[in-house]
């Protein structure tokens, strides 16, 4: 158990059922979703020390600590989130929820449609951020919230920005990390490839796959296999793997995998399959490449101009699939439009994966941001 | 024995009196946010600060100043036209890629401009040049040839001639020598020639 003294310690994840139906931006109603998700620290008596956590592609609401003592795998944003850290547990009241859509315990394509008694699978409807977003309100209103800060990296920052627009009373600040206001073509090109890959499975089936003996796990494991190629950059792969050999010092001359970064792709792409479904993969890469805030309200200044939220933006050097020239398209607009706004481009040789590894430059940053200075990290 | 610190901190005590109660500035090339956090705390402005250094991004928000990273080279196109009561360039033109475009976009976008430099014609930045044959340097210019971001150095005069060809109206001039404000107006020859580093408030 990786104990640390500033650990939120054993976490437990819950669930909240909204038994309405909810009218998605596709024009459907869906309905009823359950959502899973986990709180750090105490809601105050003013019900606005809240922080949501909104997390990445493959995220889950387990944010921080751990869930049992043989828990070897710390959440996703422990760096970040609890006592004395970024998001700091003694003064914020934390939650963190998996999106809509997801495998981890909200309702998604893999849960049971209580109509027919069989998971929804391809029934499942479209779903957007904006929906997601709007199962997450529900949950944060459940739990008493009445003013929360929301911060959030790569989909996560998207979430954060749908947010500030939609609530823009309960927003009152906002943390955009290594995100964008919407995918540019290469971005939505990946997901393409991903979504692929799954869909030519031999054993997709269509998305009737659940409880079969044989899974799409080879076009699953080829969908991350390219996400992690995104996520990492030049650089990084270069520092991480050179063109060394994984089992000898030359080649085999065959198929079978040769080089260190071919055995590191096939392991994440392997252990992806243990805990990510298929068509969960369809569903929400299909919402990130829909996001497109400019379009939606005419211009990315026009969107912004509904926020009443005060703004800290991050990007990194070497994050090629969401670049710092699209943070800075969020900064112009959100200036443009007359909002509070901070913006940093973090030095970083890690490529995307930086905002889940750089933990100490964005722990300062944010720490001084919530705290407006009067904190100084 | 003074320190380029100590003048940098006159520069702000001079900005700071310059600038009015509750003024909307934008501070290019902020720096670690010091001169914007006293017109924030003394005179309750509302400000934003640009800089190009992540580090000096970093130590701004620490002071729980809004401050965006970027290059003013670029421009300042994010910003309206007149949005801001005062935009502020201090002791950062001379190191400017395109000091001409930098003072237009400052121009465009504020009401009034505030703008510092270090004098090139200073007397003593003069001698240095005419009797060691060298690149000068002194408190304010302590770089080397070859490493200095000075590269657009200019003198008083310089500047009084590039505000008569472009139809800019110089509404205060403070003319600091050796950590002092030097309070007689010369005449345009001796200041240039007398100041150390220059001062003005512009406007078109």
């Amino acid at each position: 158990m990786p104990k640390t003294s500033n650990s939120v310690g054993l976490t437990q994840t819950k669930y909240f059922n909204i038994e309405d139906k909810i009218l998605l931006e596709s024009g459907k109603e869906f309905g009823p979703i359950q959502v899973a998700y986990e709180t750090y620290g105490t809601l105050n008596d003013d019900k606005d020390n809240a922080i949501l956590l909104l997390h990445a592609l493959t995220g889950d609401a387990h944010a921080a600590g751990y869930h049992d003592e043989n828990d070897k795998k710390r959440g996703w944003w422990d760096d970040m989130v609890g006592p004395g850290k970024a998001f700091d547990t003694d003064k914020y009241f934390v939650i963190s929820s998996n999106m809509l859509g997801g495998c981890s315990g909200t309702t998604g394509p893999c849960s049971i449609n209580p109509e027919t008694q069989k998971p929804y699978a391809l029934d499942f409807p479209v779903i957007t951020i904006e929906d997601a977003v709007k199962v997450q309100k529900k949950l944060v209103e459940f739990l008493g919230v009445k003013k929360l800060i929301v911060a959030g990296g790569s989909m996560g920052g998207m979430q954060a920005l749908e947010w500030s627009i939609t609530n823009a009373d309960m927003v009152d600040s906002v943390i955009i990390i290594a995100s964008t206001s919407r995918l540019n073509a290469q971005g939505i090109a990946f997901n393409a490839v991903g979504r692929n890959a799954i869909l030519s499975d031999p054993y997709f089936n269509n998305g009737n796959y659940y409880g079969e003996e044989k899974q799409p796990e080879k076009g699953l494991a080829i969908a991350r296999m390219v996400g992690h190629i995104t996520y990492l950059c030049e650089e990084a792969m270069h520092k991480k793997f050179g063109r060394r050999f994984q089992y000898s010092d030359k080649p085999n001359f065959d198929f079978n995998i040769d080089f260190q970064v071919e055995s590191y792709l096939e392991h994440q792409g392997k252990t992806f399959v243990d805990r990510f479904d298929a068509n969960s993969y369809l569903y929400i890469t299909k919402a990130v490449d829909y996001f497109d805030l400019a379009q939606k309200h005419g211009s990315l200044k026009a969107a912004f101009e509904k926020t009443n939220s005060r703004f800290l933006v991050m990007s990194f050097t070497s994050d090629w699939l969401f670049p710092t020239s699209q943070s800075k398209e969020i900064v112009q607009a959100l200036i443009k439009a007359g909002k509070d706004v901070s913006f940093c481009e973090i030095e970083s040789p890690c490529g995307h994966d930086a905002f889940l590894l750089e933990f100490e430059t964005q722990t300062k940053i944010v720490k001084s941001f919530l705290s407006k200075g009067e904190d100084n990290a | 024995m003074r320190k380029a610190s100590d003048s940098l901190h006159l520069n702000y005590t001079v900005i700071t009196n310059i600038i009015e109660q509750g003024s909307k500035v934008l501070d290019l090339g902020c720096g670690n946010g010091t001169l914007l956090k006293m017109l924030v705390e003394e005179k309750q402005c509302s400000g934003l600060g640009v800089d190009i250094n992540q580090n000096n991004v970093i130590e701004s928000i620490q002071k729980g100043l809004s401050i965006v990273q970027g290059d003013i080279d670029e421009g300042l196109k994010e910003f309206g036209d007149k949005e801001f009561d005062y935009v502020i360039l201090n002791q950062t033109l001379q190191t400017t890629e395109k000091p001409d475009y930098v003072i237009d976009e400052m121009l465009r976008s504020g009401k009034k401009v505030v703008v510092s430099f270090p004098n090139f014609g200073y007397w003593r930045v003069r001698f240095y040049l005419f009797f060691k044959g060298k690149m000068p340097k002194s408190r304010l210019l302590s770089f080397h040839w070859y490493d200095t971001p000075n590269i657009h150095l200019l003198t008083v005069a310089d500047f009084f001639e590039f505000c008569k060809e472009r139809n800019i109206k110089i509404t205060k001039s403070v003319y600091i020598k050796r950590g002092k404000i030097s309070k007689n107006p010369f005449n345009q020859v001796l200041t240039n020639l007398l100041c150390e580093e220059a001062l003005f408030v512009i406007e078109r």
